[in-house]
């Protein structure tokens, strides 16, 4: 890399001659270490799905999990530092709640996003902290707007999606996603294509087990933020590894 | 003041203005119809017996589709709706949308309830809003909040709470609104010596920019 030994990536607070902050692109990397998270907005909610990586057979199942409810009507999938992405976690919640005490209604996601990136940002401004190395997608439904998505990384910038994928295979995710019509589908079917997605991208030979997470929001759930139900999980991780045989088979054939 | 006899009495009876505070003892009142919000009020200001004010306009703006009605302190009512009015102002750039009324009022009840030991403030809040359409809030004394299809604050509302309570229809017409709420206030202004002047109407729907305003003068009270 050539940051390493200019004496540029040090720090937070300075700028490389060319205009880069290294520190940021560093923090940017921890997030590409880490499994997959995606999040697809249908026509009527929107879907989140994470490849949680156990790297042992020791862990319980269902620790360290990587989808949070922000507020009732918020749901976040992270990747990156786990840890860091917990304090950005409990910033978020704070946020959705002064908003609620202090205007009675539930924070629109948009203010809640800009909110949570400026917090971000403000982690790549300073020599004395280290930007977070993290990123966050952030999504609702809302009865009026519909559902609303956004990304934010570690460098503060974020923007609005209509599909979006995170971590380690991010790029493979977005080839596959922008194959899927999220704009016809229902939660319903979405899940079922959030969970073959994360099914597909996953790497056998590197990380060997994981576990799905998926949780939705929209208008089936009421405008709430909450864990797919069981039997719904079972089916999308029993149509995904279908679709998997499928694919594999149909790549023997030629 | 001069003139205090040696138990420290005002010797000037009926001058009792000099010193009360301005205060609006008021008729105010506000209904929800199938388009949006009629707001009604006197336009008396008192100090003690005296009127410091016979046009008053206690139709309060916070945002252009959010109105309030103030009853009680002129002083304590103003500045709420003020400090109410500039929160409301920097969420609007801040959000880059009009504010609820329900956010407005939540506001309103913040200020009245932490401040309830020291404020005199009786307020409605009513507006229309793009997510609950025309809405009525009634935030009193004490500093409660909660929203009303039909609410009436003030002195006079005293008089006409029967009047109210037996005529009011939910998604009357916006005409067939200001009529009944028009109608009230007159009665109540009539029987309570605190209300009088004319009766000012403010109309707020999604539909116009701004709120539609009437005045009633009291020589058109007996057609009512």
């Amino acid at each position: 890399m050539s940051s390493i030994g200019t004496g540029y990536d040090l720090s937070a607070s300075q700028f490389s001659p060319d205009g880069r902050v290294f520190q940021v692109e560093y923090a940017q990397k921890a997030v590409e270490n880490s499994g997959t998270a995606i999040a697809l907005r249908g026509k009527d909610g929107v879907v989140f799905a994470v490849e949680k990586l156990v790297t042992s057979k020791l862990y319980e199942p269902g620790t360290n999990k990587r989808i949070f409810t922000i507020d009732r009507h918020v749901g976040m999938a992270v990747a990156g530092l786990i840890a860091d992405a917990r304090q950005l976690a409990e910033n978020a919640r704070s946020e959705a709640a002064s908003y609620r005490s202090q205007y009675g209604n539930p924070i629109p996601l948009k203010y809640l996003n800009d909110r949570v990136s400026m917090y971000i940002h403000a982690y790549t401004l300073y020599s004395a902290v280290r930007p977070f190395g993290s990123s966050l997608i952030l999504g609702t439904y809302d009865p009026d707007d519909g559902p609303q998505m956004y990304m934010i990384d570690p460098s503060g910038v974020s923007y609005g999606y209509f599909g979006c994928a995170i971590g380690k295979a991010k790029q493979a995710a977005k080839t596959e996603i922008e194959k899927v019509k999220l704009g016809d589908l229902t939660c319903q079917e979405l899940v079922k294509e959030a969970a073959r997605v994360i099914y597909l991208v996953h790497d056998e030979l590197k990380d060997k087990h994981f576990e799905l997470e998926l949780s939705w929001v929209g208008k089936h759930t009421d405008g709430l933020h909450v864990k797919v139900p069981k039997n719904v999980q079972e089916e999308a991780e029993k149509s995904a590894k279908a679709a998997l045989e499928e694919e594999s088979d149909s790549e023997e054939d030629i | 003041m001069a003139f205090v006899d040696v138990l420290g009495n005002s010797q000037l009876s009926g001058m009792d203005w000099l010193n009360a505070e301005l205060s609006t003892g008021t008729t105010i009142m506000a209904a929800e119809y199938n388009g949006g919000v009629v707001i009604g009020a006197d336009s008396r200001t008192t100090t003690g017996s005296y009127i410091a004010n016979r046009v008053t306009d206690k139709l309060t703006r916070v945002t252009d589709h959010i109105y309030c009605c103030r009853s009680g302190s002129a002083a304590d009512t103003q500045a709420i709706a003020d400090i109410v009015n500039y929160h409301l102002e920097f969420q609007k750039v801040e959000m880059n949308e009009e504010p609820l009324v329900e956010t407005a009022a939540k506001i309103f009840q913040e200020l009245v309830y932490s401040y309830r030991s020291s404020l005199t403030a009786g307020i409605i809040v009513a507006g229309w809003d793009r997510r609950k359409g025309g809405q009525v809030y009634c935030v009193p004394l004490g500093g409660m909040c909660v929203r009303e299809k039909i609410t009436i604050g003030g002195s006079g509302s005293g008089f006409i709470y029967g009047f109210v309570d037996s005529g009011y229809k939910e998604n009357m017409s916006k005409e067939e609104c200001i009529k009944f709420v028009s109608k009230a206030v007159s009665l109540a202004m009539d029987r309570d010596g605190s209300s009088g002047g004319v009766i000012r109407i403010g109309v707020i729907d999604g539909k116009s920019p701004e709120i539609e305003r009437r005045v009633i003068c009291e020589d058109k009270f007996g057609s009512l």
